[in-house]
Order: C-alpha cells, then structure tokens, then sequence
C-alpha cells in the first residue's frame, strides 16, 4: 500500500527538518542546513526517508560525526529506518553557505569565506579579510592551514587579535 | 578473470588513490617534526587532505569494481607491488627543501589533473576532483611560497632547495607517460591524459623556479616503474609501517 501524496510530502518535511537538526561537531552553531552540507531527502513509496549529504573538505573528520548525528536525528523524529547517503555530486562548495551561516561564524569570531569560490592563482594576493572582531581591513594571513581543515589562520594588526577565516572551497 | 581488474575504470582511480594516499602517509613523518608550529599544522593539514582524497578515489573505485572490497582492503591488505603510484611520491621526505620541492612537482601535477577531471563523464568522480582541485591549489601555493623562500633564502637554503630540485626532477617524467590504462580511461572520458597536463605543470613551475632565483633541472633521463608496481627500495619500508596495524590486528577499523 502506497501513502497518499500529501502524506507522504508531510514525511519528507518532517524528515528534512529534522536531519537540518544535525550540526558540525567543529561548527556547533552551524546547522548542515546552514552549511550547504544537506542536500536532499526523499521517500519512496513505502516512506522509506533518503537522505542525502555532501562531504566538504576531502581531509574534514567531521563528515562520518555528521552522518552518525543525522541518523540520530531521523530516528529520534522517528525514520528509524531512513538511510544517510553521502554523495560527492554536486560538489560541495562554499558557495552552498547561507547568508545566516555567514552571519553565524562572523558572530562566533570565524572570518566567513569570500562571496564566490574562485582559485587565486600561485602567487596573487592574499583576499582582503576583515577582522571579525573589530572590523578592520588591516590583517594579515599568518598560515592557510589551520585548526580544522576548512580554517586559515589570520590576525588582526588593528586589534592584535588572531582569528580564523574559513577558507574559500 | 577476476571482477576486480573487469573494470579499467576503477583500476584508474586507485593509481590515484594510491599516489595520494602514500604522499599523504609520507607528509605524516613531519609531524611533531616540522620548523614552527604553523608549519607543523600545514603539513598535517596537507596530510589529511591527500588522504581524505585517497578514501574517495578508494571508495569510488571499489564501487565501480562491484563493491566486493572496500578502501581499508586498499590501503591495508595489499602488498607493494600492487601499489601503482608514481615514485616521486614514494621518496622520502628527506629535509624540509626536499619535502617541499617534491610537493610542489607532486601538486603542479595534481591541480591540472584533478581540474580535467571534474568533468569525467561519472558524476562521482568529477564531484570529487572538482573538490580535490580546489584543495590542491592551496597545496600548490604553500609548496610554491616555500621554494620561493627557500631558493631565494641564504646560500645554503638556495643550495638546499637546487639540489632538491636537481635529485626529484628524474621523478617527473614518469607523471606525465601514458600507459595502455590511461589511454582507456580518457578516451572513454572518464580520465585524463597524463601527456595534456603538462603544459600547465611547466607554466607553475617555471614560474616557482624563476622567482626562487633557483635552475630547472635538465630533463636528461627519467626514473620510471611505479605505474606498474615497480617501485623504488623506499615503499616497502613505508607499507609495511603504514600496514602494522592491520597486518597485526586483522580487521581493526580506521
């Protein structure tokens, strides 16, 4: 027996806020929603729950924390049954981050990544980053590595203080 | 014939599965080792890069070749000679001057590479190269910052990072010699070409030379092999630590 239609859109809601629970154990103020990061969910006629998330950066051991906390999600909303696919298309790019996200890191001391992803070319000129405490352009990049494979390591020469800037992908 | 060597699709991918897996399993014998902290987290943070890249390669390919092994099998239950990375991966990290001289060859070989890729005809694939790219060029730029301030450092850096250079650059011909597999793969669109990437390999690192104040090496002769699991003396050594666990504890999960 197949669910009616309109229950069966009620079931991909539910199921779609709840997995939009999940959050980036790096990142607790960042929902997947958020980040871009949960892409689809779908239910087959039986309302079996598919959902769909797109790993970050290649290196990032959150990505295995997040599917365990969507699962955990959708069974406490209960989809028990519902099964987390992680899937490399589309790519995931920062491009994906809502403006709320941006808002979110900017908040929480994270300088949020450049407008569009692009690749500056070998030897161009570090972006221009404002310093998420105080404001000022006066910063500098120290290292593009940092604390998490998706963070910079920046300071502040206006304010003195160090902050992370979430790179561009 | 075995299902696992049915698709030459999946074959393909693990060469690059496997080049990126060793450099990465390499770059972690600086950790804790490396000039300054910031420097020290680089590495670590390169490290996991190439080997998060390595996982996906890994776990696509398996996929493709029916799901009857996965990327632990891969990384952990196969001897050397099944290992089919270039050599320029495999050498060891030496001094900081040679790490770096061998990532910049390794990464102005990968960035092109994974940018042709991402528009293989399997959405997975691409999906992870495009990824893979953009990583690599933050690998391109740190590697290419360093030889800069390497080569146009002190006398003994510039000595360093020349002779550097001089030792790996044998090591290049062999990223860019088609064999049978990659001929199958791109001409199916799946892969790409290794002999169309090196025009954009010159370009980055005749630009890297050239502002290192440092000499291209002359391309006289080239070390060649590990595409057919002829390798170097120094990948057994690093399989067999990197496999201890495995090998000692069957079955423990990474």
């Amino acid at each position: 027996m197949s669910a009616p239609a309109s229950d069966l859109a009620a079931r991909i809601e539910a199921a779609r806020a709840a997995a939009a629970r999940a959050t980036d154990p790096e990142l607790p103020f960042l929902s997947i929603e958020d980040l871009g990061v949960l892409h689809d969910v779908v239910a087959d006629e039986a309302g079996r729950v598919t959902v769909t998330i797109l790993p970050t950066y290649s290196g990032c051991p959150a990505m295995g924390v997040i599917a365990l906390e969507v699962e955990t999600e959708l069974a406490k909303a209960g989809f028990p049954d519902a099964r987390v696919v992680i899937a490399n298309a589309p790519a995931w790019t920062t491009d994906r981050m809502s403006a709320a996200a941006r808002e979110k890191l900017l908040s929480n001391g994270i300088a949020p990544p450049e407008e569009r992803a692009g690749m500056r070319s070998l030897f161009a000129a570090a972006p221009k980053v404002a310093c998420p405490r105080c404001g000022a352009l006066d910063t500098e990049r120290m290292s593009e590595f940092g604390s998490t494979a998706c963070k910079a390591l920046w300071r502040c020469r206006a304010c003195r203080e160090p902050f992370d800037h979430f790179k561009c992908a | 014939m075995a299902a696992h060597l049915s698709d030459p699709r999946a074959a393909w991918l693990m060469r690059l599965g496997d080049a990126t897996l060793v450099l990465g399993h390499r770059l972690t014998g600086w950790l804790s080792r490396a000039p300054t902290l910031e420097e020290d987290i680089a590495l670590a943070n390169l490290s996991l890069d190439l080997i998060g890249q390595a996982r996906a390669f890994y776990t696509r390919a398996c996929e493709l070749e029916g799901g009857t092994r996965d990327e632990t099998d891969l990384a952990c239950r196969r001897a050397e000679p099944d290992y089919r990375n270039p050599l320029l991966v495999e050498q060891p990290n030496g001094n900081f001057a040679d790490t770096m001289a061998r990532h910049l060859i390794f990464s102005a070989y990968a960035h092109p590479l994974y940018e042709k890729l991402s528009h293989s005809n399997d959405a997975e694939t691409g999906g992870i190269a495009t990824r893979s790219a953009r990583e690599m060029a933050y690998h391109l730029r740190h590697a290419g910052e360093w030889m800069v301030r390497l080569g146009d450092g002190t006398r003994l850096s510039h000595e360093k990072t020349q002779a550097a250079l001089d030792d790996l650059w044998p090591y290049v011909p062999e990223l860019f010699e088609a064999d049978e597999l990659d001929r199958e793969a791109s001409a199916s669109g799946f892969g790409v070409d290794p002999p169309t990437l090196r025009a954009e390999f010159d370009a980055a690192v005749n630009e890297v030379i050239l502002r290192a104040t440092l000499t291209r090496p002359a391309e006289s002769f080239g070390q060649r092999g590990g595409k057919s699991g002829r390798h170097s003396e120094w990948l057994g050594h690093m399989v067999a630590q990197m496999q201890f666990l495995q090998r000692a504890y069957p079955d423990a999960r990474w």
